[in-house]
């Protein structure tokens, strides 16, 4: 239990996908412009990542590595992830419509998203327990979801600042994607003191 | 961009300056920020991606007319990631210190926004010749801009050049590194600051050149979180 509690924590706070790990950058830029759609994009993504790493990691142990398939694993992780989104869609469009309105349009998106295929690769290269692998999916996503709720209210707040002309756009974005990284970097060794 | 009269030189410098992947179009920002740590990293990761450009470029444009339409995606996926695996090997027989380093970003060029935008926009619609040439432009172009990130972080952060110690900044110099350039918020600045950059050069370009209107060559805007940072660059 204290073992899942360590992955969940890390994987939010100290080796925050998008803010340490660089996965994710993309959507993050994109999407967190406005809170709701910054939160209906992160909802998907933690739905896709859990799935995706529990699904992941069974056709890893159980067919990958007893046949010699290793090489093949980026392939199939791919295919997978694309097959699972696109089943994803279908079935909340039939049986949750409501929850199809909130997330539809973000599910497409994400078989793109370097974050989903990078969580289930770091799943096994971090030779994650089954459960392991769940919680990091979820613990990445819910890491993202963060990292993206906060940068939405602080670009809320850009739009309103009188931000000097050859700055403005892009440049000034990243430079405070950069200030909200150093914050994260203030949970470096807070594992080691929690759970010591 | 499917030009007719594109010539073979224009067709390889648009990716080193006009259309840069990295610093004007704002394309695979996560190797970009992740692995330029250091300038040998940046050479490392451009390098693997302009052979996998190359390589996938190239079967595309051979079978494109081969793919049926409604599947384009899913068959260039598949193409990427064959050629992905074989870096992935190539890199774990002969480099293996670069692998180490560049870790899970090796596979991830699968997802790297740049090659699929250069499948759908280009080499599904040009012959073979064109479509390397655009290969290894748009590579060159990544790989020039992933180095000159690379470089910057790693003589501000720790006071070297391609791991070669420079006497005045190396830590005991004249003056000490700044270690937060190569940690993750040294990466968002440094891409932050670059953009300003290139933003600004070509804003004096194009005064004389009455403006060309750059739109994002993505073509995939659908398909791409980056979508709301095309229409931005659009306007």
């Amino acid at each position: 239990m204290k073992e899942m509690f360590i992955i969940l924590f890390s994987v939010i706070f100290v080796d925050n996908f998008v803010l340490s790990k660089f996965l994710g950058i993309c959507p993050f830029l994109g999407v967190s412009k406005k809170l709701n759609t910054a939160m209906g994009m992160s909802m998907a993504v933690i739905l896709v990542m859990g799935m995706s790493s529990a699904i992941t990691y069974p056709i890893n142990t159980f067919l990958l590595v007893p046949n010699g398939l290793e090489y093949l694993r980026t392939i199939v992780f791919i295919l997978v992830i694309a097959a699972l989104v696109q089943s994803i869609e279908t079935i909340i469009k039939k049986l949750l419509p409501p929850l199809y309105d909130a997330l539809g349009v973000y599910l497409p998106l994400i078989t793109t998203n370097c974050a989903v295929l990078g969580v289930v690769l770091l799943n096994i290269s971090n030779s994650l327990s089954f459960w392991g692998s769940v919680v990091n999916g979820v613990g990445a996503g819910i890491g993202f979801m963060l990292a993206m709720v906060l940068f939405a209210g602080v670009r809320a707040r850009l739009e309103k600042a009188d931000v000097p002309k050859f700055l403005r756009g892009l440049p000034i974005t990243l430079i405070a994607a950069s200030i909200v990284s150093v914050s994260f970097m203030g949970f470096k060794g807070i594992i080691e003191k929690l759970f010591a | 961009m499917s030009d007719k009269k594109l010539t073979p030189l224009k067709n390889f410098t648009k990716g080193i300056l006009a259309e840069n992947p990295v610093l004007r179009l704002v394309l695979g920002t996560c190797p970009a920020l992740a692995v330029t740590t250091t300038g040998k990293n940046g050479l490392g990761m451009g390098l693997a991606a302009t052979f996998v450009l190359l390589g996938s470029n190239i079967v595309i444009s051979l079978l494109r007319n081969v793919i049926p339409n409604k599947v384009r995606i899913p068959s260039f996926i598949v193409i990427i990631a064959g050629f992905v695996s074989i870096v992935q090997m190539l890199m774990k027989a002969y480099l293996q210190d670069l692998d180490r380093s560049l870790g899970i970003f090796i596979p991830l060029i699968v997802v790297n926004c740049i090659i699929l935008a250069r499948a759908e926009m280009f080499a599904s619609k040009n012959s073979v010749l064109p479509s390397m040439i655009d290969a290894l432009g748009m590579g060159a172009g990544f790989t020039a801009a992933l180095v000159l990130m690379g470089s910057i972080r790693e003589i501000l952060g720790n006071g070297s050049f391609f791991d070669l110690s420079l006497p005045v900044l190396r830590s005991g110099g004249v003056i000490e590194p700044i270690l937060i350039f190569i940690l993750p918020p040294g990466g968002f600045f440094v891409f932050g600051i670059l953009i300003a950059l290139s933003q600004k050069l070509t804003q004096k370009l194009d005064k004389n050149a009455a403006r060309k209107e750059l739109k994002i060559s993505c073509g995939m805007c659908k398909g791409c979180e980056a979508a709301d940072n095309c229409s931005e660059k659009e306007g």
